[in-house]
């Protein structure tokens, strides 16, 4: 444990950029923690007297069609956007890992089902597959969560298959065999703490791509109903005003998330710096 | 080869069944009434009831599966409750617009991103290859209407050289006569080049949005793959038997290196006809995106399953194109086979 931490210190040392994704990941956990209390004004409040004004003192980030401030509105969408990004990222983990060791492990039957199921889900591209359940489930923040999550298993299913089929005949596994473990215990208690390292590395590089396809489905008017605040739906609010000249609006939501993302893409690249040294570019 | 051909079909199969089946699944088998999505809001129960019995929803799963396998074989897709067109021919006329902005934008990534990825595999730790590996990981991360607005901001409001984000054509130019259905191809074929250059101007902002978010993947493959290929010892023996730079790059190792290339390209494609939703809403383009959006938002079902399947339906197409063309250049595959 120890020698991990001093590790991972080393790694984050040797490559700032990584401990500066670390800072801003922070900073967006604070927002998605505190983010109503942390807000100057009322995300929701609109004063048409006040409407599209641009970056003031007074609004940071200007104030949209309505008067509201966009500032505060995006500090309040942040608890929305990662929430339904951890969500569905964690449902995709659970299931998909859990899918993906039993077919590693077992083979036969169990593996050629697990196959046919990702590989399905692989011949969608995968945003269309995102909207095409959304369409089928009904138009609500709950079924945004579900199709992301479909559409973010095949890559844990994969992962976990082929880590635990390496270690399937391993000597800890026939250790744990040969002194009466049962089937399930030796995949739960030995195979999954196993490859749960690199599991982690994968939720950590697939979270940036759960917040745009999220935010990429609210855009198109899916989901996420207007007037809460949210990243994509705000970018699409703001879409109106570009050709007019009201950056602002459609701005600055899209740089959070765009930096929400390049955030969890750098801190996946660190993780997996970290737990798996052999990847490094 | 022919044989090879075969066989990569016989392989798409399988998808190609799961296709049908989800597609399916997702309209019939789910929680909520296809009937009453169909009848509209304000349909009476006994209008519903009819409307179920016409769609053939009383019958069986099974009974139903075999209808639907019979439509799609007659090219038989529904109908649009909004237009009351049917599916089938509002998809075909809308696809060209699509694939004319897929193409051009993924045209536009290869050209920037093999190169780039060349030129930075070849002078490691150069500017060059700095640039690449900011350009591969800021590229992922940008969401694509976003990058697509900023550049309308920028060209259209600032700088006044696009034209307004609206369509293929601006009001002042007419269709050219379609033939191909991609107004490039069509006006040059009309030799009218006025409306080719209105259409060429209307496409470059939403190609090149396309293209800067597919460049990434493929910069960094390519990068990647000319670094493996550079260090590896058949290029030590070129290199010793006296072969210009030029020729162990561009031939010796470029031929190696384009194989993972290929093989991105699947990815790339899944990415592309995902993007091409969101930039076609971002520039009002009229290609099959926007048709499955204006469904998506009206709840007409029919439209959005039509969307699904053709994206999926081309998905396998392309990559069953990409399978084929790996084999074509490596020969290595069709002879383990």
């Amino acid at each position: 444990m120890i020698a991990l931490l001093r590790h991972a210190r080393y790694v984050l040392g040797d490559n700032s950029v990584t401990g500066l994704a670390f800072s801003l990941f922070l900073l967006f956990v604070f927002a998605a923690a505190l983010g109503p209390s942390l807000a100057p004004h009322d995300p929701l409040a609109s004063d048409t007297a006040q409407a599209l004004h641009p970056p003031s003192a007074r609004h940071w980030f200007g104030t949209d069609d309505l008067g509201r401030d966009i500032f505060s509105r995006i500090i309040v969408a942040a608890r929305l956007d990662m929430g339904i990004a951890l969500a569905s990222v964690v449902l995709a983990f659970a299931v998909g890992t859990l899918m993906g060791i039993a077919a590693g492990y077992f083979g036969g039957w169990c593996d050629r089902i697990v196959s046919r199921i990702v590989d399905t889900i692989m011949a969608f591209p995968l945003f269309v597959l995102a909207m095409g359940i959304v369409a089928a489930l009904g138009n609500t923040v709950t079924n945004i969560v579900y199709a992301t999550a479909v559409i973010n298993l095949p890559l844990y299913a994969r992962i976990a298959r082929a880590e635990a089929s390496i270690r399937r005949e391993s000597g800890f596994v026939e250790a744990a065999r040969l002194s009466g473990n049962g089937e399930a215990r030796i995949l739960l208690a030995q195979i999954l703490p196993n490859i749960l390292p690199i599991m982690m590395v994968q939720v950590s590089l697939t979270l940036g791509y759960a917040i745009l396809n999220a935010a990429g489905l609210s855009f198109i008017g899916l989901g996420v109903r207007p007037p809460t605040p949210e990243w994509g739906i705000m970018v699409a609010e703001g879409a109106s005003f570009i050709i007019s000249g009201e950056w602002w609006v459609a701005f600055f939501p899209g740089l959070v998330l765009m930096l929400a993302v390049f955030c969890f893409n750098l801190l996946g690249d660190g993780l997996r710096d970290i737990v798996d040294p052999r990847r490094r570019t | 080869m022919g044989w090879l051909i075969f066989r990569r079909l016989a392989t798409a199969l399988p998808s190609l069944v799961g296709v049908v089946v989800v597609t399916f699944l997702l309209t019939r088998a789910l929680p909520g009434d296809p009937a009453a999505y169909f009848a509209g809001p304000a349909a009476t129960a006994q209008a519903i009831e009819e409307i179920r019995h016409r769609l053939g929803l009383d019958r069986s799963l099974p009974a139903q599966f075999i209808d639907y396998i019979g439509g799609l074989a007659r090219g038989d897709l529904g109908t649009s409750l909004t237009t009351g067109q049917p599916v089938v021919s509002e998809i075909l006329t809308r696809l060209p617009a699509s694939a004319e902005l897929t193409l051009l934008g993924l045209a536009f990534a290869v050209s920037i991103a093999i190169p780039l990825g060349i030129f930075a595999a070849t002078r490691p730790g150069s500017w060059i290859d700095h640039l690449c590996r900011v350009i591969a990981t800021a590229g992922v991360s940008l969401p694509t209407f976003f990058t697509g607005l900023l550049l309308v901001y920028v060209f259209y409001y600032l700088l006044g050289v696009a034209p307004a984000p609206l369509g293929r054509l601006d009001i002042y130019n007419s269709p050219p006569p379609a033939r191909t259905g991609f107004y490039l191809i069509d006006s040059l074929l009309a030799g009218d080049l006025a409306t080719f250059r209105a259409s060429l101007a209307q496409l470059i902002l939403p190609a090149l949005t396309l293209g800067i978010f597919s460049l990434a993947p493929l910069a960094r493959m390519t990068r990647a793959a000319m670094l493996a290929a550079l260090s590896s010892d058949f290029i030590r023996t070129a290199r010793a038997s006296g072969l210009t730079q030029g020729k162990i790059v561009g031939v010796y190792a470029l031929r190696n290196a384009v194989l993972p290339v290929i093989t991105t390209l699947g990815m790339v494609f899944s990415f592309l006809l995902g993007a091409n939703v969101l930039v076609e809403k971002v520039f009002a383009w009229p290609g099959i995106g926007s048709y499955a959006i204006e469904a998506l938002i009206a709840s007409d079902y029919a439209p959005v399953q039509g969307f699904v399947l053709t994206m999926a339906l081309l998905y396998i197409t392309l990559n069953l194109g990409i399978d084929i063309l790996y084999g074509m250049l490596d020969p290595r595959v069709g002879m383990a086979a």
